[in-house]
């Protein structure tokens, strides 16, 4: 019988690579390793699942065991993973227990990048990265009528925009001056701030925070770079993402911004490939669920026999903010161009179009989002 | 009329309305949608997952 199909993580990348393969290969051995208890739950429907009124169980579609007899897998839960041999082909869990892999893959996710906080309260600040850090901040809102959010970014606003559905009168703090600054234009960014404010959230941008205090009576006390306090009953971390790469580092493994993968999404160890938010394809982290989609389905394809390399149509983000509905295909670090927008009372239309009229990128708001697929095709694949 | 929601993301399907720009005719149900069809916004197989049904 030969080595099995190890994946190392039971996210939306691991399971889905699992799933995708046993699609193809219904018969070689397969273990999914968990650190978590493995259920298959969603990381996109984290950030509404208090609009949905959607419990952290109810977050859960399928629990392990299930997950274990629809793949006809073997699905190690609750165990991490001390160390990868590439030569022998084999992987050390914490608990000393050795497993030889025919092929592994890394679906190892990102860490939340958090901000080392003076302070006596800089450890009830929350992140929530997965179902575990879900559960926990679910718990925490009994009674929280003010939060702080850090970071206007895509988790940022997302978070503010669900916590008023909770009756929570959020405030997004950032350095930058405009949400999601590395994704949308000026005008984009500005109206989705109205939006919403008018909705409830509050914003101050040009600051970070300076400390976090608890204060009698149980809430935090923020002082921030200005000079200026805030008082919250909760503060949510949510400044970006770092694809995790220790394991991979310390087993020889070639990373930098995260674990770097070819077109194959293989490593340079054989018979090591790596996907999903740890994954650096061809120089892109893309932390995003389509590029998930297009890597688990190419590598499954690989993995099953038949080598299939990676292509990177472009791939529009959906910006899950009811009070301003968003999709944003932004365009390449270096593209030259100018923002074209145009907009009225119900929604948005930005084009980045290079000086030979083509289009490079785009956002829609609004009333104009269904036009994404019609403009997605006309912006150049990334490979 | 139903309203479907996919469990990965939250798109939601509205029977009623369709996906035009997809070319799905306004009033198709869910059931009659090509099994190959994919989340427009995520990118899941129409057979990979439930579809919620929320109205």
């Amino acid at each position: 019988m030969t080595a099995p199909l190890v994946v190392l993580g039971s996210g939306l990348a691991g399971y889905t690579l699992a799933r995708e393969f046993r699609k193809l290969d219904p018969t070689t051995p397969l273990v999914v390793v968990s650190r978590d208890e493995a259920g298959f739950y969603s990381k996109p429907m984290l950030s509404n699942a208090l609009a949905g009124k959607k419990s952290p169980a109810s977050l859960v579609m399928k629990p392990a065991a299930t997950m274990a007899t629809d793949l006809n897998a073997t699905v190690l839960a609750r165990s991490s993973v001390a160390a990868i041999d590439t030569a022998a082909r084999r992987i050390t869990l914490d608990d000393g227990q050795g497993l030889a892999y025919r092929d592994l893959v890394l679906a190892l996710g990102a860490d939340p990048i958090r901000l080392p906080l003076p302070g006596d309260a800089a450890d009830r600040v929350l992140s929530v990265n997965d179902i575990d850090d879900y559960a926990r901040f679910a718990q925490r809102l009994d009674g929280v009528q003010r939060a702080c959010i850090l970071g206007a970014g895509l988790i940022g606003c997302e978070f503010a925009n669900d916590l008023l559905h909770r009756g929570v009168a959020p405030t997004v703090l950032d350095l930058a001056d405009r949400p999601l600054a590395r994704l949308l234009p000026a005008a984009a960014s500005l109206r989705l701030r109205e939006r919403l404010a008018a909705a409830g959230v509050a914003f101050r941008f040009g600051v970070a925070v300076a400390r976090v205090d608890g204060e009698p009576g149980g809430g935090l006390r923020l002082q921030l770079s200005d000079g200026s306090a805030l008082q919250t009953d909760l503060l949510l971390s949510a400044i970006g993402l770092r694809p995790r790469t220790d394991l991979a580092a310390a087993a020889g493994l070639q990373v930098e911004r995260g674990i770097v993968v070819d077109r194959h999404l293989a490593t340079s160890a054989p018979h090591v490939h790596a996907l999903g938010d740890c994954a650096q394809v061809e120089g892109h982290c893309l932390p995003y669920v389509l590029p998930l989609m297009q890597q688990a389905r190419a590598l499954a394809a690989s993995l099953a026999g038949r080598p299939t390399p990676l292509s990177y149509p472009a791939m529009p983000v959906i910006v899950k903010t009811p009070a301003c509905p968003t999709v944003v295909c932004p365009p390449p670090g270096d593209a030259v161009g100018d923002w074209q927008i145009s907009q009225d009372e119900t929604g948005l239309e930005a084009r980045f179009v290079a000086p030979d009229g083509r289009l490079l990128g785009f956002a829609l708001m609004g009333s104009a989002t269904p036009r994404k697929q019609a403009l997605a095709t006309q912006v150049p694949a990334l490979f | 009329m139903n309203i479907y929601e996919c469990a990965i993301c939250g798109f939601r399907y509205d029977e009623a309305a369709g996906l035009p720009e997809d070319g799905i005719a306004p009033g198709t149900r869910w059931q009659d949608i090509p099994d190959d069809w994919l989340c427009p916004d995520c990118g899941v197989g129409k057979s990979d997952f439930d579809m919620v049904l929320v109205a």
